[in-house]
């Protein structure tokens, strides 16, 4: 068998039986389980909470229209008590937990409704805000009687006004179909990000504890350092695509079986395309970002220094986030047409162009073409670096060891 | 079949590490390969290998270039002892070993030997990390030899060792000389060197400063040494004609003279003083040679 071959298997096996592997999938999938089925576990905790809350009406007159408007939109959780009591009684009675909160309502100089809530803290700001709403519906209802308007009249002035957003381009996405992309693409961006940062520090982890445990001088004299280089490389491609399927998997299902989450966000049809530009990008960003953290990790001698050398290709990747980030608000701006070619951004910034808007194939294809132009010019020049690096010992901390081990490679 | 260094020089730089080196190293023979620190050894064995590229010269295997394609039939030991910390000891040799080349079945079956002829054979289930230095040692060494190589480059197998399994690794080094494997080995303990080695070389400062035959060597370095031990003062014998270096020791004087017959001319002078307990003519070590050589152009 070649030797790229057991370098790769090697990688993957030991990597895949690893606890620290196992661990952070069991951990991960745990993660998106939850999250795909959060609603229900909100549910699932606050389902016998309803809250207690007083109201000392000093107008007399609002209490039945406030408690009926609270009924229509629909609000269960508040439990509305009449308090005819003093305030200072409804005071320690929400300071003895027996009410949450109390409400004073009252009419201002112009006999609209005002009002007021007490409670220990306002940190909860859903139970205020059902109140609030509730008593501007009841003070537009006062307001229009008193100059006159008949709720017909009413009903049309806040009628929601009809607003198309129509996109004469042919196969562009709809409004809608555009706020569907965009939640599926920031999920996709997000695991992106994390894998390419995970898998390259794992490569780099990998290449820096075999030459500071110094098993590097046998396993050099045995294989070619560019075997190595890529045998571990797609090695762990291999193992982070397993991680991938496998959450994919347990979020797909989770998703699928929760009817409520899959219409919030929109995920009624998962476009496969945009799936498989996501394993595309991915993969291409890992091989760029793998190759460079493969060479940073043959330069460093200890473990300790790992840090501190890949720190400038980290920051890389965590820009093209931030600027992926800024690009799902307005991924026409020219600022993000431009990024999704210069190959570092690409993985993500192209991505986030196909997954959202309809990019023409050239464009599409121009980006990939860059992108594995440079994948291949880092490959070749990391694998001489590599070659070189392996073989230096010493404190090594900056890129002129670069330098320096290309060198090494020279007669 | 032989090793065959040509001319070979290696700069890094301005900095020239190896300076046009030609050794030519027989099949079945054990090449003592020595040198003070930073002499260009490492170098050497790493353009033996071809980890290097030779700057000029050229390095041959039985007149074949050496490279990746004959890792199989090549083993190396080197200087910095290391192994994967966290695998287990049979893990780890089946890796190694299939990256030489050999099936799983066959390393299982070397891995059994090898364990049970360094009396370890409970090793092959620990992880690396939990074994002594020594230990990790032997499995580096198996490491090495596992796919039972044709040429065995050893970089200090030795050190770091206590007696005993110096011994043990002494044994199984001969053992693969005599099944017909070429061996080259760097050492600073010139005891073993002169105990294994019937050719060697010693390196100063990336050029080969003595180079042959053992026994030539000693024979062609002219100085022998004399030891005395007498129940009388022989510091006279410092100042004597013809020696070169005098050491007082507990129980007499070690000399080191120009040649042989300095020594009967000494013998003369001390008979009749006293009772003298011992008075032998010796071989100059190889640990003399080394110093005289090596310290010499020191100066």
């Amino acid at each position: 068998m070649n030797k790229f071959w057991i370098v790769l298997a090697h990688t993957y096996f030991t990597k895949l039986k690893s606890k620290s592997f196992m661990i952070t999938t069991i951990i991960t999938a745990l993660l998106v389980f939850g999250v795909t089925n959060l609603n229900h576990m909100i549910e699932l905790f606050s389902k016998d909470e309803t809250k207690t809350v007083a109201v000392i009406d000093k107008t007399g007159e609002l209490y039945e229209p406030l408690k009926a408007q609270l009924k229509t939109s629909g609000e269960k959780d508040i439990d509305l008590q009449r308090f005819k009591g003093t305030e200072d009684k409804a005071k320690e009675n929400v300071q003895n937990g027996e009410w949450q909160a109390y409400v004073v309502l009252g009419y201002d100089d112009k006999q609209l409704p005002r009002a007021a809530y007490y409670a220990m803290t306002v940190a909860d700001s859903d139970t205020p805000l059902q109140f609030e709403q509730a008593l501007q519906q009841l003070k537009t209802t006062l307001a229009t009687t008193k100059i006159g308007l008949s709720p017909e009249q009413v009903k049309e002035l806040y009628e929601t006004v009809v607003f198309d957003k129509v996109a004469l381009e042919k196969n562009a996405k709809t409004e809608e179909e555009l706020n569907q992309a965009r939640s599926l693409v920031y999920i996709l961006l997000f695991a992106i990000y994390i894998f390419v940062l995970m898998y390259g520090n794992m490569i780099t982890m990998e290449v820096a504890t075999e030459k500071s445990s110094r098993v590097m001088e046998i396993l050099i004299s045995s294989a070619s350092p560019v075997q190595q280089m890529f045998g571990k490389i797609f090695g762990v491609a291999l193992l982070s695509l397993t991680q991938f399927i496998i959450l994919f998997a347990i979020g797909y299902t989770s998703i699928k079986e929760n009817g409520e989450l899959t219409a919030i966000l929109g995920f009624e049809q998962i476009p496969v395309a945009t799936i498989v530009y996501a394993i595309v990008f991915f993969l291409l960003g890992y091989f760029l970002y793998a190759t460079l953290f493969a060479l940073l990790g043959s330069l460093v001698s200890r473990i300790e220094e790992v840090q501190q050398m890949i720190t400038p290709v980290t920051l890389l990747v965590v820009v093209a986030f931030f600027i992926a980030m800024f690009g799902l608000g307005n991924p026409e701006a020219p600022f993000i047409t431009v990024t999704s070619f210069v190959p570092f951004f690409a993985p993500m910034i192209m991505f986030l162009r196909v997954g959202m808007l309809n990019v023409p194939m050239w464009e599409v294809a121009l980006s990939i073409g860059l992108l594995v132009a440079t994948i291949c010019f880092f490959a070749y020049f990391g694998a001489k670096v590599y070659r070189g690096g392996v073989l230096m010992y010493g404190k090594s901390t900056s890129f002129k060891d670069i330098k320096k081990a290309l060198q090494l490679t020279k007669k | 079949m032989s090793l065959r260094l040509q001319n070979v020089t290696k700069r890094f730089g301005d900095f020239t590490a190896v300076d046009h080196l030609t050794l030519e190293i027989p099949e079945r023979e054990m090449f003592g390969f020595l040198g003070a620190n930073g002499a260009g050894k490492t170098t050497t064995f790493r353009m033996i290998l071809g980890l290097l590229d030779p700057t000029e010269g050229e390095i041959t295997w039985n007149g074949k270039p050496i490279n990746y394609a004959s890792s199989h039939i090549i083993g190396y030991l080197p200087e910095e002892r290391g192994l994967y910390p966290k695998l287990k000891v049979k893990e780890q040799l089946i890796y190694l070993g299939r990256l030489r080349g050999l099936d799983k079945q066959t390393i299982i079956k070397e891995i059994e030997y090898w364990l049970e002829r360094f009396k370890v054979p409970d090793y092959a289930n620990k992880r690396v990390e939990e074994l002594s230095k020594g230990n990790q040692q032997k499995i580096q060494f198996i490491a090495s030899v596992i796919h039972k190589p044709k040429l065995l480059i050893l970089d200090e197998p030795f050190s770091g060792l206590d007696p005993v399994n110096v011994e043990q690794l002494k044994a199984a080094v001969v053992d693969l000389r005599n099944a017909g494997t070429t061996i080259v080995f760097s050492s600073h303990r010139m005891e073993h060197v002169e105990e294994l080695c019937e050719h060697l070389c010693i390196m100063h400062r990336g050029k080969p400063v003595v180079h042959g035959a053992l026994k030539e060597i000693k024979r062609s370095f002219g100085k022998k040494n004399v030891v005395i031990h007498a129940d009388f003062p022989l510091d006279d014998l410092h100042e004597f004609p013809g020696v070169v270096k005098a050491k007082t020791t507990a129980e007499g004087i070690h000399l080191q003279i120009e040649n042989e017959e300095t020594s009967q001319r000494i013998l003369s002078h001390i008979v009749a003083k006293g009772f003298i307990r011992k008075f032998a003519l010796e071989e100059p070590s190889l640990n003399d040679i080394f110093i005289e050589k090596v310290g010499a152009s020191y100066e």
